[in-house]
């Protein structure tokens, strides 16, 4: 067992109990503060596989500004609870356990069986020259402006038709 | 080195975890955040390919995915908030006009 | 100029556009104005090709306008045969037609107010343009198929015109059954007219006429392919026998008479009907080498025309005895093309579009100036008892002479036309086709004889009984004239009518004038024309039997009949036979024992048994089944997504488990 493995085991247990958390929480509140800690620990891993950049961007756009939009709007709600306890769809919960369950358990089978190699560790970097190169704003920036960047432009519509839907969404009924 | 199929192994916890979220919870702010832990989980997967095989469009998809989460988030917020407005409760419970 | 051809097609068919999509937004007197436009245009277009073809030298000319079918080998086009012959029947239709269209203006005015529907206006020059429109596609045509689409065109407009009151006649199904039986006695002829295209391109593998022609000159026939063109051309005779109203096929034509006048006098006197002897001249070239089906043809045609003589002569709706007039006269030009004399053929066409057309129209007006009578009687009298007789029964008519001053004298000059009297046109037309016989076959001659015999006989008989004696109604006593709209065509047509002979005067001897056989010579650039020398005995004959059957029918209703319910004077003469003339020798009786009744029979029995029991039980009760296993299954729809995102779920979850259970 590397300081590695450790390290790893550690921050999946912590992300594991932050996502179940998240799931358990009666509060909305809780869950979504649950979650950003989920994506912190998450962010971690990004750095661990060689991703920086992607590991930045998680943590100011995923746990900042998405994650204060939804803590914005459970406030705004006040719905950090609801009232009534469920009385539909009694199967729903032990069902899906039982689901996701046989779902981890399938995707544990197929990693158990892969083949010898295919998905075992990388290769460390050579240099740290070339740990630093991987991953870094520079070269994902270079692969996102040449290779993708038809998607890229297509992405700015995206959200500008976001942005359009939710302002058309919100506003109020009786200044229509 | 960690070998890649732990990643993917974790991943696919979250991603069930995720998963029973969305199932299973009535509040429709917190079944979002559950997609976003799914969608989280997917992120993971992909840069872990990314390193396994030296390739940073993976890291560039978790990057498109980062962009339609924000483009989702913003307009299933305004929903909830519409829903809100019109039902007073954003239980899912109430929400079953596709009845058959 | 000959590149115009499409427009005597397109004008036609953009009346008819502009009427059916906007003929309401229009109104009555636009709508009408353009329909008559439109047949005009197509008129003088017609007149610019006759005018191009003299430039040509009277050659022919193929004017192809647009690739139609091509499948493999087989290939057709749209496009137009600018000879002679179609250029004569282009003149025709689209002279007559555009007179029959002014004539509709005024005669639908009364006729929509008569019927209670003034709406329908429009309607009926819609369906009229399309009428123009398809018979000049299929006397233009260079092939078949084109023919074909023109041949089932006017073939609808038929059925189409014959129903335009579909709601009215006998149990307010008489008028749609009547389009029906059209349609459907057509359609057998039609019939024959397919499996004679499908043969045609079986053996000659084409269907365009000059490419059929060309392969034809050259073809040296064995036996079988003796056959085969027999076979061929009987079939074309089939579809011409159904078109043209000929033996056993005519009995859809007397009934066509529920279609308002103007269309008994376009399609079913003057143009629609020939479209079987344009059809046969066409094929002469195929005709020519089938000589039994020549003799068939001939012998139909004669046989009709003695047939239909002889119901006519006891037929009392004046629109019926000139239905079956039409029949016999279709069976003359039938006869003539039957012995190869496509020139008397033709001949008689045009003169007979031009008479019978005026007849039929003239019968229009004295039917409105009997109903104008009927209505302003009615006023003046009273609700008398015979106030609501069909004003069309010429029994009811009587002393019309002096109050239809234009009427009356065309009628006349139509009524002598078509008895064949010197020196109107019907008589030189007729006499070319006593001629031919003559010459060639004696039997069919002394038959057509005795058919013009009765026409004259039929004719002297209606123009009495409807003209002269005294008045049997109120109707007719207060029959007032048509208006200048109706009588302005009528006097065209009476003029035609008198002088159409001299579009084929024959040679009298060595003292032919400049102009005789015009039509002979202009034909003879597309099919091959004989020039018999005139026959004194045959003309002379024709003449005496005209007057003598005239003079016959003077003397049986010369004395005027008092009332309407007076027996008919024909009637004492011939006994029971006058019965089955009036009932029209029982043929539909017959056909109806015969066809319709299995057919029906059998009909219902598929309806009943078949559709309903087997078909529609089966259908039904797989709609039932799927009806109840959607509403069982509906049962999980419970409306909650989170229940629907449970069930991708799991689909997920197994098509994971597959792969990892399949690998």
């Amino acid at each position: 067992m590397t300081i590695e493995l450790v390290l790893f085991f550690l921050l999946a247990v912590v992300a594991i109990g932050a996502a179940v958390g998240m799931l358990l929480s009666k509060n909305a509140v809780h869950s979504a503060l649950f979650l950003v800690l989920n994506f912190a620990t998450v962010a971690f891993f990004f750095l661990f596989l060689g991703a920086p950049f992607i590991a930045m961007v998680q943590v100011t756009v995923y746990a900042g500004a998405i994650m204060v939009l939804f803590l914005f709007v459970i406030m705004l709600l006040g719905a950090e609870q609801l009232r009534q306890p469920s009385t539909v769809l009694p199967w729903q919960p032990p069902l899906t356990v039982f689901l996701a369950v046989v779902f981890v358990g399938a995707a544990w089978l197929y990693f158990a069986n892969a083949g010898p190699g295919s998905l075992a560790a990388p290769p460390p970097f050579a240099t740290a020259e070339a740990a630093g190169a991987f991953g870094s704003p520079q070269a994902v920036g270079q692969t996102l402006f040449q290779t993708y960047v038809l998607p890229f432009e297509i992405t700015s519509f995206l959200l500008l038709i976001g942005m359009i839907g939710a302002v058309v969404l919100t506003r109020d009924d009786k200044k229509r | 080195m960690i070998p890649t199929s732990y990643y993917l192994a974790l991943s696919a916890v979250l991603f069930a975890i995720g998963v029973t979220g969305v199932l299973t919870r009535r509040n429709a702010i917190i079944v979002f955040m559950s997609v976003e832990l799914m969608l989280n989980s997917a992120n993971l997967t992909f840069v872990a390919f990314a390193r396994q095989f030296m390739d940073l469009s993976g890291q560039v998809f978790v990057f498109f995915v980062m962009v339609v989460a924000a483009a989702e988030v913003a307009v299933g917020l305004a929903l909830i908030v519409a829903i809100f407005r019109s039902k007073q409760s954003i239980s899912l419970d109430e929400l079953n006009q596709l009845k058959g | 100029m000959f590149s115009l051809v499409p427009l005597v097609v397109l004008f036609p068919l953009a009346g008819f556009a502009a009427n059916a999509f906007f003929g309401r937004q229009l109104g009555a007197a636009r709508a009408g104005l353009l329909a008559v436009l439109a047949a005009g245009a197509a008129f003088l277009v017609a007149v610019v090709q006759l005018a191009a073809l003299a430039g040509n030298g009277f050659a022919p000319v193929t004017v192809p306008v647009a690739e139609w079918l091509r499948v493999g080998d087989f290939h057709v086009a749209w496009a137009f045969q600018v000879d002679t012959l179609s250029v004569t029947m282009m003149l025709v239709v689209a002279g007559v037609g555009t007179l029959i269209h002014i004539y509709a203006l005024g005669y639908m005015r009364e006729d929509v107010q008569h019927n209670g529907d003034p709406g329908r206006y429009p309607r009926f020059f819609v369906y009229l343009n399309l009428f123009l429109a398809s018979m000049l596609v299929l006397v233009g045509a260079d092939n078949f198929l084109m023919l074909f689409v023109g041949w089932e065109g006017v073939g609808l407009c038929s059925y189409l015109l014959i129903g335009f009151w579909f709601e009215k006649g006998a149990a307010g199904l008489g008028n749609a059954r009547a389009a029906m039986k059209a349609f459907v006695v057509n359609r057998i002829g039609d019939f024959g007219l397919l499996l004679a295209m499908f043969l045609i391109y079986w053996t000659f593998g084409t269907l365009t006429f000059s490419e059929l022609f060309e392969r034809l000159k050259t073809v040296r026939l064995d036996a079988t392919g003796q056959l085969i063109v027999t076979a061929i051309t009987l079939l074309l005779l089939l579809g011409a026998t159904g078109k043209s109203a000929q033996l056993p096929l005519y009995v859809w034509l007397p009934d066509a008479m529920a279609g308002p006048t103007p269309v008994s006098a376009l399609i079913h006197a003057a143009t629609m009907v020939t479209a079987g002897i344009y059809m046969i001249t066409r094929n002469h070239v195929l005709f020519a080498l089938a000589p039994q089906s020549m003799e068939v043809v001939a012998w139909i045609g004669a046989a009709t025309a003695l047939f239909a003589g002889t119901i006519a002569v006891a037929q009392t709706d004046i629109k019926r005895v000139l239905a079956y007039s039409t029949i016999s006269q279709l069976g003359f030009m039938i006869a003539a093309v039957g012995l190869g004399a496509y020139v008397a053929g033709m001949f008689h066409l045009v003169t007979h579009a031009f008479f019978k057309a005026l007849l039929f129209l003239s019968a229009g007006s004295v039917i409105q100036a009997v109903e104008r009578g009927g209505a302003q009687g009615g006023a003046h009298a009273g609700q008398s008892a015979e106030a609501h007789h069909d004003p069309q029964d010429m029994r009811f008519m009587g002393g019309l002479w002096g109050k239809l001053p234009i009427t009356q004298w065309v009628f006349l000059i139509g009524a002598l036309a078509l008895a064949g009297l010197p020196p109107l046109a019907g008589f030189f037309s007729k006499d070319e086709i006593l001629l031919d016989a003559f010459e060639h076959n004696p039997a069919i001659f002394w038959v057509l004889v005795a058919a013009a015999f009765l026409t004259a006989f039929y004719m002297g008989r209606q123009l009495l009984l409807v003209f002269f004696g005294q008045p049997r109604s109120t109707a007719a006593a207060h029959a007032t004239e048509s208006p200048a709209v109706v009588t302005t065509p009528l006097i065209i047509l009476a003029l035609l009518s008198f002088f159409g002979g001299l579009l084929n005067l024959p040679k009298f001897g060595l003292y032919g004038y400049a102009g005789s056989l015009l039509l002979k010579e202009f034909l003879s650039f597309s099919v091959e024309a004989e020039a018999l020398p005139f026959n004194a005995f045959v003309a002379g004959l024709s003449t005496v039997l005209a007057l003598a059957a005239l003079g016959l029918a003077y003397v049986l209703y010369g004395r005027a009949q008092a009332t309407a319910q007076d027996r008919d004077p024909l009637a004492a003469l011939l006994g029971p036979v006058f019965g089955w003339l009036r009932d029209k020798w029982y043929v539909d009786e017959l056909y109806g024992f015969l066809v319709v009744t299995p057919f029906n029979t059998l009909s219902q029995l598929a309806a009943r048994a078949l559709d309903l029991g087997g078909v529609d039980m089966t259908f039904n009760n797989l709609g039932e089944l799927a009806r109840a296993v959607g509403a069982g299954l509906a049962r999980f729809q419970l409306g909650y997504a989170r229940r629907y995102a449970l069930v991708m779920f799991l689909g997920a979850v197994a098509v994971l488990a597959y792969f990892l259970i399949a690998r």
